[in-house]
C-alpha cells in the first residue's frame, strides 16, 4: 500500500449545549449514557483514530446511528468536529479558513451521497461541470473535462438529459462522475451504492472497482453492508455508537473477529465470497525435471500423496504428474518430462472461494495456485475448499506457507 | 382591571408617527418622490399606445405565457374595459400594482433569503410578517397620508406592506425546502454561499418564490382598490365613488374591470413561473 494520505486524530462530534465541556468529561472518564443523561450531550462521534493510505479502498462500515457518516463529514468538514484532527498529507482540515478549505474541496476531496444529490435544474453534463464551474475553469476546459469524466462511467450520450429522467443507477454514475471531475485524490462515498437496488447495487461495485484498477483514487466508502465492505473494502473499519471496534482487511475481520460484536456482525457472512485461494492453499510438493520418475515415486510415497508438481529453477509451474503415471513409466524407462501433464488446472492467489468449487470438482489433478510469472505458490484440494468454509482456517499455518511459497 | 391604568398606547404611536413626519421628512420626499416617478412611468407606459394596440400587444404576451385559452380570455377581457369606459382607470391601477409589486419583489426576496440564512433574522422576521398580514388594511392607511400626504404614494406604502409578506415567506420557504443534501452537495464541491445561492438554492426554491409573488401581486391590487380611500387614482377611485353615491349599475362595471385585471394577473403570474419550470 501506498503512503498515508488522510489521518484522523481523536476526532469527536459532540452534539448539544457545551459539546466541548464534553470532551473533557469524556476523557475524565464520563461514559456516554452518563454525558447524555447528566448533560444533554450526545456523542456522535467517539475519539476515532485511523490512517488511509493512498490508493486504498477504506470502508467505513457500521448500522445506522454508528456515526459514520458523521465521521465521514467531518473529512471535508460539511460537519465541524468537536475536537480532533483531520490531516491530509499532514495538513489539519479544521486550522484552515474558509478560503483554503473551499481549495481542497475544490481540488482535493469529492463527495458521492446516498440519494445522489444531483441538482434536478442542471442537466447530466452541468451536473457533473459544477465542481469546475465554482472553480471558474472556462466553459471549454470544464466541458471537455466533464464529458471525459461522462465517458469514464459510461453515460456519454446522456449529457442533456435532467437528472429525473433516469434510472437510480445511472443518476448514481452522474454522481460518481461529478466526483471525478475535479480529478480529487479523495473520494468520500457517503452509502453511495445503498439507495440501489441490489443487482443493480452489485454492478455499481463491479465498476467502481473497475475504475479504481484505472484511476488509484484513495476511496473512503461508508456502507451498513457488510457484503459490500468485503467485496470491495480493502481495508474495513467497522464503528458501533460512535467508536471504532475494528479495522483491518477484509480476511482479517472474518478471521479474527476482535470481539464478539464483529463477530456477530459477520456471523451471516458467505464466506466463500470472502475467502481467496490463497487462504486455502497448502504448500505444494514438488520436484524438478532434471529428477527421474524413482525419485518421483519416493516422494510421493513419503507424503502419501498420489500428484506432484513439476517446476523449475525459478519455481515456475511447468506441470503435473501422477503416482500412477510415474510407476508406468519407471518400468517403460520414460523420463519425467513424457508424463508431464501440463494442463492441469491453475489459478492466481486471488481467485475467490465460490469460483473455486467448479474448478476443483472437475479437476483431475490438485489446483495449482501461481502468480502472475506462474511461479508455484500453493496447492489447494478439495476437502481444503470445503474445510474452510466450515471454518477449519488455520491461520498460523496458511501464512507459513504464504511465506514460503 | 380597574386599577391599572388604560395604558396610553394610541398616543404613543401618534407620537412616534409625529416625530417621524416631522424630523424624517426630507427621507419621505425622497421616497415619495422615486415612487411617484415610477407609477408615472408604468401608468404612463400603459396609456402610450392606443388600447387596441395594447391590447394586441398583451394578447401577444399572453399566448406566449399561457396559450390560447389565456389570450382569449385577456383580449376579450380588455376589450369588455374599453369598451365600458374604464381605459385610463384600468391602467392607472395597473400602473400602481405593477410598482407596488415590484417594490415588494425587490425588497421582499432578499429579505426573505437573509430571514433563511440567519435563525435571528427569522425570529424577528415571522412575527412581524404575521402583525403586518393581520392589522386591518386600512389601518396603514393613516400614517401612510401622515409621511406622504394624500394620493398615489401612500397607496403604494400601504400595498407594499400588506402584500409583500407572502414574497418574503415564500422565499424563506423556498430555500429552506431545498434538501439538505443538495445543500451539502453545493458545499462538499467547494460553493462559496453566494455560488450556492444562485446556483443551487434560488433556481430551485423558484417555483415556491414564484407562488409567493403570485400572492402579493394579488394582494396588491386589492389594496391599490382599497387605496383610493386616500386619493389613488385608478379603478379603485371609480367603484369607491360609485358606492358613495350608490350607483349600484357603475359600481359593478368598475368591479368587474378589477376583476378582469386581477385573472389576468393571476393566470400571467401563474404560468410565468410554469413555463419557467418546464424550461427547467
Amino acid at each position: 500500500m501506498g503512503n498515508e494520505i488522510l489521518k484522523v486524530n481523536r476526532l469527536s462530534k459532540l452534539f448539544g449545549p457545551g459539546a466541548e465541556q464534553g470532551i473533557q468529561l469524556l476523557e475524565q472518564g464520563y461514559t456516554k449514557e452518563r454525558l447524555a443523561k447528566e448533560k444533554n450531550i450526545m456523542v456522535g462521534v467517539n475519539r476515532v483514530s485511523l490512517s488511509i493510505n493512498e490508493g486504498e479502498i477504506f470502508v467505513i462500515m457500521g448500522l445506522s446511528g454508528s456515526g459514520k457518516s458523521t465521521l465521514v463529514r467531518m473529512l471535508n468538514r460539511l460537519i465541524e468536529p468537536t475536537s480532533g484532527e483531520v490531516l491530509i498529507h499532514g495538513q489539519d482540515l479544521r486550522k484552515m479558513n474558509k478560503s483554503q478549505l473551499r481549495e481542497v474541496r475544490r481540488k482535493t476531496i469529492s463527495m458521492v451521497f446516498q440519494k445522489f444529490a444531483l441538482f434536478p435544474h442542471r442537466t447530466v453534463l452541468e451536473n457533473v461541470e459544477y465542481g469546475l464551474e465554482v472553480q471558474k475553469v472556462n466553459k471549454a476546459e470544464r466541458r471537455e473535462k466533464a464529458q471525459k469524466s461522462l465517458e469514464l462511467v459510461g453515460l456519454k450520450s446522456w449529457e442533456h438529459v435532467l437528472p429525473d429522467q433516469l434510472s437510480g443507477g445511472m443518476q448514481q454514475r452522474v454522481g460518481l462522475a461529478r466526483a471525478l471531475a475535479n480529478d480529487p485524490e479523495i473520494l468520500l462515498m457517503d452509502e453511495a451504492f445503498s439507495a440501489l437496488d441490489p443487482l443493480i447495487r452489485r454492478d455499481m461495485q463491479d465498476e467502481l472497482l473497475e475504475l479504481q484498477e484505472k484511476m488509484k483514487k484513495t476511496i473512503v466508502f461508508i456502507t451498513h453492508d457488510l457484503d459490500e465492505a468485503l467485496r470491495i473494502g480493502d481495508r474495513i473499519a467497522l464503528m458501533k455508537d460512535g467508536e471504532l471496534v475494528q479495522i483491518g482487511t477484509p480476511e482479517e475481520m472474518l478471521t479474527q473477529p476482535a470481539d464478539r460484536y464483529v463477530e456477530r456482525f459477520i456471523e451471516d457472512v458467505d464466506l466463500s465470497k470472502v475467502l481467496t485461494a490463497s487462504r486455502v492453499m497448502r504448500r505444494p510438493e514438488t520436484v524438478t525435471l532434471d529428477r527421474g520418475p524413482r525419485v518421483a515415486l519416493q516422494l510421493m510415497r513419503e507424503r502419501g500423496i498420489s500428484n506432484l508438481f513439476v517446476i523449475d529453477r525459478a519455481k515456475r509451474l511447468l506441470g503435473v504428474i501422477t503416482a500412477e503415471d510415474a510407476s508406468q513409466a519407471l518400468k517403460t524407462g520414460a523420463s519425467l518430462r513424457d508424463i508431464l501433464i501440463e494442463d492441469g488446472p491453475k489459478v492466481p492467489p486471488e481467485t475467490l472461494l465460490n469460483e473455486l468449487f467448479e474448478v476443483t470438482s472437475s479437476a483431475k489433478v490438485p489446483l495449482a495456485v501461481v502468480d502472475e510469472q506462474e511461479r508455484l505458490l500453493g496447492v489447494i484440494v478439495r476437502g481444503a475448499v470445503l474445510g474452510a468454509l466450515a471454518g477449519e482456517v488455520d491461520n498460523k499455518e496458511v501464512s507459513e506457507h504464504g511465506l514460503h511459497s | 382591571m380597574d386599577f391599572i391604568p388604560k395604558l396610553p398606547l394610541a398616543d404613543w404611536i401618534e407620537a412616534i408617527v409625529d416625530w417621524m413626519a416631522t424630523n424624517l421628512e426630507g427621507l419621505f420626499d425622497g421616497i415619495s418622490d422615486v415612487i411617484e416617478a415610477v407609477v408615472g412611468f408604468f401608468s404612463g407606459l400603459f396609456l402610450l399606445p392606443h388600447p387596441l394596440l395594447f391590447i394586441v400587444i398583451i394578447g401577444i404576451l399572453a399566448y406566449l405565457v399561457g396559450k390560447w385559452r389565456l389570450t382569449l380570455f385577456t383580449v376579450i377581457g380588455f376589450l369588455l374595459i374599453d369598451n365600458l369606459g374604464y381605459w385610463q382607470e384600468t391602467m392607472n391601477t395597473l400602473g400602481l400594482v405593477i410598482t407596488s409589486g415590484l417594490i415588494s419583489i425587490v425588497f421582499g426576496i432578499p429579505i426573505g433569503i437573509w430571514s433563511a440564512y440567519s435563525k435571528t433574522a427569522h425570529r424577528i422576521i415571522s412575527p412581524l410578517l404575521d402583525f403586518m398580514q393581520t392589522m386591518p388594511a386600512f389601518v396603514y392607511l393613516l400614517p401612510a397620508v401622515t409621511f406622504f400626504s394624500l394620493g398615489v404614494v401612500p397607496g403604494v406604502i400601504a400595498s407594499v406592506i400588506f402584500a409583500i409578506p407572502p414574497t418574503i415567506r415564500l422565499t424563506y420557504l423556498g430555500i429552506k425546502q431545498v434538501s439538505g443534501e443538495l445543500a451539502e452537495a453545493a458545499d462538499a464541491f467547494g460553493s462559496t454561499s453566494w455560488q450556492k445561492l444562485i446556483k443551487v438554492e434560488l433556481p430551485l426554491a423558484m417555483p415556491t418564490m414564484m407562488a409567493g409573488i403570485n400572492q402579493t401581486i394579488m394582494l396588491s391590487l386589492s389594496m391599490v382598490v382599497i387605496a383610493s380611500m386616500i386619493g389613488a387614482q385608478g379603478i379603485g377611485a371609480t367603484v369607491y365613488r360609485a358606492v358613495t353615491q350608490l350607483k349600484i349599475g357603475q359600481g359593478f362595471e368598475a368591479g368587474l374591470a378589477v376583476v378582469v385585471l386581477a385573472i389576468v394577473l393571476d393566470r400571467f403570474t401563474q404560468n410565468l413561473f410554469k413555463s419557467n419550470k418546464g424550461r427547467g
